[in-house]
């Protein structure tokens, strides 16, 4: 892993368990990854595969009181979350690390005014005054460009259409000037014309705003299109990360190929045979050995049944080495 | 738009409206012109697509036309028959010769009947073979979607949702049909899952010789199964052509919006790209004139207003809406001329 000085954010060996009546289960199963400066770090997978878990862990925000982190550390300038205490995650929270929710309607209060709820992070945070507070709200409302602020500022999120929800949530996050950003599926319940405004959107902040941003999809192409570094997640585990085009152009891992090759794309000929990864997506489970894509697989193979070790096998590129999910390049 | 062999499905000038009522004692008080004169045609055998955002009607089309809803006016011609003034009673007979397929499993089948009750049911209704016959039926539909036999005692709750939307599809085939309007199939379902729905879905179209209208708002997907595409905006449909020729070579401004945001696959080739202003608008009393071209605040939306905005042929079998605002001067003049 590279030196500290140049990762916000450090995740290592994460545990995350839920608590249910099938016993304890692994969501998040040993996961490590960072996050540079300044950058963008995508996490993809299937649903079920622990990505949202992950990223929930990092700010502490995990349904209780199932949800539980067994083991690991989250470093975040030059401290563990994992231990902090409850009165610095406040703080953290919307203060250093912002976050936007998937669905934005219900990530806002239905009965208030968008103004309010916006302007009531800079007296939290900020410890503006009211005046203050508006003013600062009114400002974010035109950095994520909603147009005609001074009138939305009023209006209940009913009121406003999808897209304009989510550059609320998003202005919510980035209210405090956070150092990263964890973007939950933010383009997920929204119309491609306006996902593509949405990403951008995100993309410009970043960059007049000097944040990392984690950003989570199911979606390949979003992943494509505005991450720097991605991390693969199958069954709670990492299986693969890499920079995003060492990982579009030489996926090593069975399954990131597996899901680059089953998307259509429009180069492909109509009605062409798409490839496919055979059985369903896993389970959550109790804490297993051995590789979770050969168990999807039916690879029956006595050198799979220990967890395969996660491996920079070139620069910057780790994968799990399971001998059979993983080709040597 | 003629299509040869005959069409199967051949919708003229279709318009389905809903009121709005507001106020306590609920009046209407507005129309949403939620299908606003769409004609197409589909061939037996083939897909058409049918893509768009949210909002633009594309449900309430496929709705109306295996006639879930009544259209205020318009025709429905189904394999020469108009169905879209029947009454409930004379268009029964009929419904086994189009289905409809629903985004989420989980939500379109009874959590309470059995797989094997929930595929044996349009039999029952349509009063098609007798117990045996219907159990063999229900074996054979289960096996040609990819479940073993064993799924039909189980309940919907027990399946992961690719294996759902197989009971839906399951369900579609029972009575045999001729076409089936598939509604965001996929759009509920993982990458990996998603790719052997679709592989299914064309599987069976090749076996059967099913038409299917295929909406969905992912244009990677609706690329891949169809053989023509129509893309709608508030209401109705824009352009229309070979899905290849709409994907390489879109005439109207709309279509070349919806492509342009379309994220790349390759992060090496990110998108600098023209990126469509402003959120879809409401069907509610919508624009006179250019729909799109009021959203994109062109300079000849005036124009539009008084401008017949009618589908016409600027190649065979490439259909665009004379649309000032949407189109390029050079199409424009061919179409008028044309």
């Amino acid at each position: 892993m590279s030196s500290h000085f140049e990762n916000l954010l450090e995740v290592e060996k994460l545990i995350t368990s839920f608590e249910t009546d099938r016993g304890m289960l692994r969501a998040v199963d040993q996961v490590s990854f960072s996050v540079p400066q300044g950058k963008t770090v995508g996490i993809v997978g299937e649903s079920g595969c622990g990505k949202s878990v992950t990223a929930m862990s990092i700010v502490r925000l995990l349904p209780q009181p199932s949800g539980r982190i067994l083991g690991g550390h989250v470093h975040f300038k030059g401290q563990d979350l994992v231990r902090a205490s409850d009165r610095d995650l406040r703080r953290i929270r919307g203060g250093e690390i912002g976050v936007i929710f998937q669905e934005p309607m219900t990530a806002l209060n239905p009965v208030h005014r968008v103004g309010r709820q916006l302007a009531e992070v800079f007296r939290i945070h900020r410890q503006a005054s009211k005046r203050e507070a508006w003013e600062a709200a009114l400002e974010m409302m035109h950095r994520v460009r909603i147009p005609d602020p001074e009138r939305r500022m009023m209006d209940y999120p009913h009121q406003l259409s999808g897209g304009m929800r989510q550059r609320i949530v998003i202005a919510l996050a980035l209210a405090c000037k956070p150092a990263l950003v964890i973007a939950d599926e933010p383009t997920t319940a929204l119309d491609v014309t306006v996902q593509a405004q949405i990403l951008e959107l995100i993309k410009s902040l970043q960059q007049e705003m000097g944040m990392s941003v984690i950003l989570i999809t199911h979606d390949l192409g979003v992943i494509a299109e505005t991450c720097d570094e991605v991390v693969v997640m199958y069954a709670g585990r990492v299986v693969e990360r890499a920079a995003a085009v060492e990982l579009f152009e030489h996926p090593l891992h069975a399954y990131t190929q597996g899901l680059l090759r089953s998307i259509p794309t429009l180069e492909m000929p109509s009605k062409s045979v798409l490839a496919t990864i055979p059985g369903m997506v896993a389970g959550l489970a109790e804490h297993t050995h051995g590789c979770r894509f050969c168990q999807r697989m039916g690879h029956r193979d006595s050198r799979t049944a220990e967890r395969p070790r996660i491996e920079e096998v070139t620069p910057g590129h780790w994968v799990e080495t399971c001998p059979k999910c993983y080709q040597v390049p | 738009m003629s299509v040869t062999p005959p069409p199967l499905l051949s919708v003229s000038e279709l318009c389905v409206h809903f009121a709005v009522r507001r106020g306590v004692i609920p009046r209407p008080t507005a129309t949403v012109r939620a299908v606003d004169g769409v004609s197409l045609q589909l061939g037996p055998g083939e897909t058409l697509g049918l893509v768009g955002e949210s909002g633009c009607g594309k449900t309430t089309l496929g709705k109306a036309i295996v006639r879930l809803l009544k259209p205020v006016s318009g025709s429905i011609h189904f394999a020469g028959t108009d169905i879209s003034t029947l009454r409930q009673r004379e268009l029964r007979p009929l419904r086994r010769n189009f289905q409809m397929m629903f985004q989420d499993p989980a939500e379109s089948l009874d959590p309470r009947m059995s797989v094997c009750a929930i595929i044996e049911e349009p039999l029952i209704i349509h009063g098609l073979g007798d117990r045996q016959q219907r159990r063999v039926e229900v074996n054979g539909l289960l096996d040609r979607v990819g479940l073993p036999a064993a799924a039909g005692d189980r309940y919907p709750f027990e399946f992961s949702g690719g294996q759902r939307q197989r009971i839906g599809i399951a369900r579609a085939l029972a009575l045999k049909p001729k076409l089936i309007v598939c509604d965001e199939p996929v759009s509920a379902l993982d990458v990996s899952v998603q790719s052997q729905i679709l592989n299914l879905l064309v599987e069976l179209q090749r076996d059967f010789g099913l038409s299917y209208l295929f909406i969905a708002h992912d244009l990677s997907v609706v690329k891949h199964v169809s053989d023509r595409v129509a893309v709608m905006y508030l209401g109705k449909i824009v352009e229309l052509a070979a899905a290849e020729t709409i994907y390489r070579d879109p005439r109207h401004a709309y279509t070349k919006a919806l492509l342009a945001a379309i994220p790349s696959h390759d992060p090496r080739y990110r998108s600098a790209r023209p990126l469509l202003e402003g959120d879809v608008p409401s069907p509610i009393d919508p624009p006179s004139g250019s729909a799109f071209g009021h959203r994109m605040k062109h300079p000849r939306y005036e124009e539009s207003i008084e401008a017949d905005l009618s589908m016409r042929e600027i190649a065979p079998g490439h259909w665009v809406a004379v649309d000032p605002c949407c189109v390029s001067d050079e199409d424009l003049a061919t179409l008028r001329g044309g």
